[in-house]
């Protein structure tokens, strides 16, 4: 079987994340930067069904030269080879372009399974999963806390508010996790030493015959305007429980009508 | 004027509150025209039309609850071509995220998520990074699509006629590829959704166990909220996943938000930080969570939630 993992560098939701002030476009250079941790279910979710049903697993990620780290991380997870898609073209593209690209680079480089995170831990959008399922016409089974595969046949477990929906579908397929799904192995020495021989491509825009009018910064079907850091929130009341924590908790919802 | 489409959210019986909020936005801008997916619309359209819907295209097929999103994107992709809106307007939802999503393929339009806001001239607000910068950003290609996120806006009742129009659209073989065998409801029952609760009530590490969940179910149901929990708490098992909030969960902007024995992390805050009143109950007064406190009391959980319990009771009562 023949599996995709996407994988996105994203900005460490610990250290402090901006736009830049010229373009309006994630300060990459300002954060550190790491595998968006959803990538992690994802990479962990295709090397077992991989062990499973004796498939392959490639790394594909979009994004600037520094992706290259994220890209070695996944491979010394247990990844087989990557394809690294890097051009200056790609900046600023929102989600129609990126998924245009992606899709572009998917369907040449074949698949039975694709499998990313449900979101990304900067743009959070959610919807990269579902426009990649309408754009390569497969199956889109997003939001799995459970994969099962049979044959040709798969079934997921789809998060739902209320629960789950049984969802079944006949791959390939287009499958997004939620980090429930399983625990992401750390890479092991063996594995590290491993991923530095693991074939990694590098494509361009033109490698992929993509037309170069469909991605980037200036052909977005949307854009950022304006952008500015939110004040931070007006210092409250903290008070010690002696005895009547509860009670004051209580005065406060009702001084602001909540009870 | 033109129309803008606004998709309902509803579940076959009771409309979700964020379709009313949607509709109060959507007449800024032009005529509200609902589109409801499957059964329950002719129950709906009182309501609907007290908030100022002027139409309501309804799809009463199965299909659009028999197959996983693709039907719902191919019904107003054809809207779109045949109705010309100026907007769509969808909740900024997981699955309608992604309806919107594959609209924006299907339409060649642009897409804008998680909104809070919109001015005029259709620029939108919305909040990233967990909240900590607020954007302002605009759809320039096809029709825009505009996901908002429940809690943001406020409904506000309005006349309008709601006049039920029946639409036909025949759902691709492509859009049917995705089955739904099951639908497994594990918790939440009577409580109010989540993402769309006025108030929410979460608890965290400090909590102790599943079992003392309990306590946080409790309160919520004192308030009429929602349950949430921290991320220690679903990966602890104590809880089920769906009601994480946080980076890698749930976003919630409730009017109130109470954290009770959740010690802050960003990870956390990523998800509720934007809520409008923020009340936190935790034993460690250097926990990070009492900065964003509008009130807060140090002290041990399970003696201040009871008594606060008791009080809320006795004063609804």
């Amino acid at each position: 079987m023949n599996i995709v993992v996407c994988v996105k560098q994203v900005p460490d939701t610990w250290s402090e994340r901006t736009l830049k002030a010229s373009d309006s476009t994630l300060d990459r250079d300002a954060a550190d930067a790491i595998i968006n941790e959803l990538d992690e279910y994802a990479i962990e979710e295709g090397l077992r069904i991989a062990e499973a049903h004796e498939g392959a697993v490639t790394i594909f990620s979009m994004g600037p030269e520094r992706a290259a780290e994220s890209i070695r991380k996944a491979l010394s997870m247990g990844a087989d080879q990557a394809v690294h898609l890097v051009d200056g073209a790609l900046a600023g593209s929102d989600v129609v372009g990126t998924s245009a690209a992606m899709a572009q680079v998917l369907s040449r480089i074949g698949f039975d399974l694709v499998i990313l995170g449900c979101e990304s831990t900067d743009a959070r959008t959610g919807v990269i999963p579902a426009m990649l399922a309408e754009r390569l016409g497969v199956p889109q089974l997003s939001y799995a806390s459970k994969v099962e595969i049979d044959g040709s046949k798969i079934t997921i477990n789809r998060q739902a508010d209320y629960g789950y929906d049984r969802v079944e579908a006949t791959l390939p397929a287009v499958v997004s996790v939620v980090e429930k799904i399983n625990e992401p192995r750390y890479p092991s020495f063996k594995g590290i030493m491993a991923a530095k021989k693991k074939p990694v491509q590098t494509w361009s825009v033109a490698d992929i015959e993509l037309d170069p009018a469909e991605v980037g910064l200036a052909n977005a079907a949307s854009e950022v305007v304006g952008f500015a850091k939110r004040p931070p929130r007006q210092a409250g009341t903290i008070v010690s429980d002696e005895g009547d924590g509860g009670t004051k908790a209580a005065d406060f919802l009702a001084s602001r009508k909540f009870i | 004027m033109a129309e803008i489409l606004v998709l309902a959210e509803h579940d076959g019986e009771a409309v979700k509150k964020v379709t009313f909020e949607l509709v109060t936005l959507a007449r800024r801008f032009g005529e509200a025209a609902v589109v409801w997916t499957g059964p329950g619309a002719e129950a709906a359209q009182a309501r609907l039309a007290e908030h100022g819907a002027s139409k309501v295209y309804v799809a009463a097929g199965p299909e659009y609850d028999d197959y996983v999103v693709a039907p719902k994107a191919e019904l107003l992709a054809e809207l779109v071509k045949q109705k010309s809106p100026a907007a769509v307007l969808l909740p900024s939802t997981a699955e309608c995220k992604e309806i919107g999503g594959r609209l924006a393929v299907k339409t060649g339009s642009g897409i804008l998520t998680d909104v809070v806001g919109l001015t005029d001239d259709m620029t939108a607000e919305q909040l990233i990074f967990g909240g900590a910068i607020n954007v302002q950003a605009k759809v320039r290609t096809g029709t825009p699509i505009i996901a908002v996120r429940p809690n943001a806006i406020a409904p506000e009742p309005a006349e309008g006629a709601a006049t039920i129009e029946p639409v036909s659209v025949t759902i691709s073989d492509v859009a049917r590829q995705v089955k739904v065998l099951e639908r497994v409801v594990q918790q939440g029952g009577a409580r109010p959704e989540l993402t769309e609760a006025s108030i929410v009530v979460s608890g965290g590490r400090g909590v102790g166990s599943a079992d003392n969940m309990a306590l946080i179910e409790k309160l919520a149901d004192s308030l009429g909220a929602a349950v949430g929990a921290s991320r220690a708490v679903t990966d602890a098992g104590w809880y089920p996943h769906q009601f994480q909030v946080g980076q890698t969960g749930k976003t919630v902007s409730p009017q109130l938000y109470v954290a009770v024995g959740i010690s802050g992390a960003i990870q956390h805050r990523a998800g509720m930080q934007t809520s409008k009143t923020i009340m936190v109950v935790n034993k460690d007064p250097e926990a990070p969570i009492f900065e964003l406190a509008d009130f807060g009391v140090v002290g041990d959980l399970f003696k201040v939630v009871p008594q606060l319990v008791e009080e809320i009771e006795k004063r609804t009562n």
